[in-house]
């Protein structure tokens, strides 16, 4: 599984980022790659306007508001 | 784990019943604020209760208290209604807008849309990608922070609505303006250039990723409501704390006439010093409210106190700095300009009408 945290290093991406490492290991999931992404350019090619994101396989799953735990669950277990 | 987030119900039902029984208790307690802390300081001896220092802690206890419930009643309702208003929804109704109309709207979206600094960059480029004009989008820019939820409802809440309404339509005006004039400065030549072709192809797939999300329910937003007062109750708190702090020491011993003396009315300076002042503070609303309130006790004008207030919100350099990723500098030193120039104009207006 690709995952990417789009987000300048704000405080609301550094939330994401955790929520998103905690899931996974609450999941047992242990075959993703989780990269951050800083690059206002590469943000910008995702179509997110408003950080942070999260994707997940290609996909924007949650742009523009940090995910609530069981909502990050929902999301990475339906990627499985 | 338990969280306060999780404990939102999840029936329709359960989801008012608790917003009904919040509202209340909020009301309550915002009732409470000044009896109590009155009614203590009523407690103290005679002697007592009316020294500098008592004063000064009557107000910093009253105050806190204060903005603290009205932050987070005005956050938690903004931000459930705002998840309506969608940022990428603002750009579909800024595509194909002329300049003047465009600005006219653009002001409008930004004080219903307001969004943290650090998504000004992707905003900006998203905006200007999809072909929203330089200065629609940067009049958007503008009004976002400068016409925030948090300055209105402090504002509203300390001053009346009367205060708060010109506040709005200042900022509003500010931004149209600015954003007109940056336009007309043909602002396209300063902006960097991976912003007009950003390759809308991602590094994995080859085809241009298309947003997916799924509708939010209503719990979900009433949970984003909760976590918006936390993540902003726990980053202003330190410039509350100093603001009321401050305030509390000019409302108990800062001498009534030593402010109307040197920031009256009748100093044609006062709007200017409050704006240069204003920019290099890196504050917010709830850091900057308390210092008016005491500043108004004062006898400052209500003009100077607005300008003070609108360039510590609107012209912060760590914005600037992020900012100069996307925007050159003459376009930096523009914006910045013409701006500050709006808020003094203002400044000026408002004593003039208002005093």
């Amino acid at each position: 599984m690709q995952i990417q945290i789009l987000g300048p290093g704000c405080a609301n991406c550094v939330t994401l980022e955790r929520r998103v490492q905690e899931s996974l290991a609450r999941l047992g999931i242990s075959d993703a790659a989780v990269r951050k992404v800083t690059d206002y350019g590469e943000i910008a090619a995702y179509g997110v306007m408003k950080t942070p994101g999260l994707v997940i396989d290609g996909a924007v799953a949650v742009s523009g508001r940090v995910p609530e735990a069981d909502e990050v669950d929902e999301l990475l277990a339906a990627a499985r | 784990m338990t969280t306060l987030a999780g404990c939102v119900p999840t029936s329709t039902r359960g989801l008012w019943v608790t917003g009904v029984a919040a509202a209340a208790g909020w009301a309550g307690l915002y009732a409470l604020n000044e009896w109590v802390w009155d009614a203590l300081r009523g407690a103290l001896p005679a002697s007592a209760r009316d020294t500098h220092a008592v004063a000064a802690v009557h107000f910093f206890l009253y105050d806190v208290t204060k903005i603290a419930l009205l932050l987070t009643g005005i956050i938690f309702v903004v931000t459930v209604l705002r998840s309506f208003l969608t940022i990428e929804r603002t750009r579909k109704l800024l595509g194909g807008r002329r300049e003047g109309i465009g600005n006219l709207m653009a002001g409008a979206l930004g004080v219903a849309a307001p969004f943290c600094s650090c998504s000004a960059v992707p905003a900006f480029i998203g905006f200007v990608s999809a072909g929203v004009p330089i200065g629609v989008t940067l009049s958007f820019l503008i009004a976002s922070p400068l016409v925030n939820e948090i300055a209105i409802g402090l504002l509203w809440g300390t001053f009346g609505w009367r205060v708060a309404l010109l506040y709005v339509a200042a900022g509003y005006t500010i931004a149209v303006v600015a954003g007109f004039v940056l336009g007309r400065l043909r602002a396209e030549r300063w902006v960097a250039d991976f912003v007009k072709h950003p390759s809308l192809v991602a590094s994995s797939g080859g085809a241009p990723l298309a947003l997916a999300e799924p509708r939010l329910t209503p719990r979900r937003r009433a949970q984003a409501g909760i976590a918006e007062v936390k993540a902003i109750l726990g980053k202003v708190w330190p410039y509350l704390l100093v603001g009321v702090g401050l305030g509390a020491a000019i409302h108990g011993w800062a001498p009534t006439d030593f402010f109307a003396a040197h920031a009256g009315a009748d100093n044609p300076f006062g709007v200017l010093v409050a704006v240069v002042l204003g920019v290099p503070l890196y504050s917010n609303a709830a850091g900057a409210l308390p210092l008016l309130e005491a500043l108004a006790d004062k006898g400052v004008p209500m003009g100077t106190l607005l300008a003070f207030m609108m360039s510590v919100v609107a012209l912060s350099l760590p914005e600037m700095v992020l900012l100069k990723r996307v925007l050159k500098l003459p376009l930096i030193a523009s914006f910045i300009a013409i701006v500050a120039a709006g808020i003094v104009a203002v400044g000026y207006l408002f004593n003039a009408i208002l005093g």
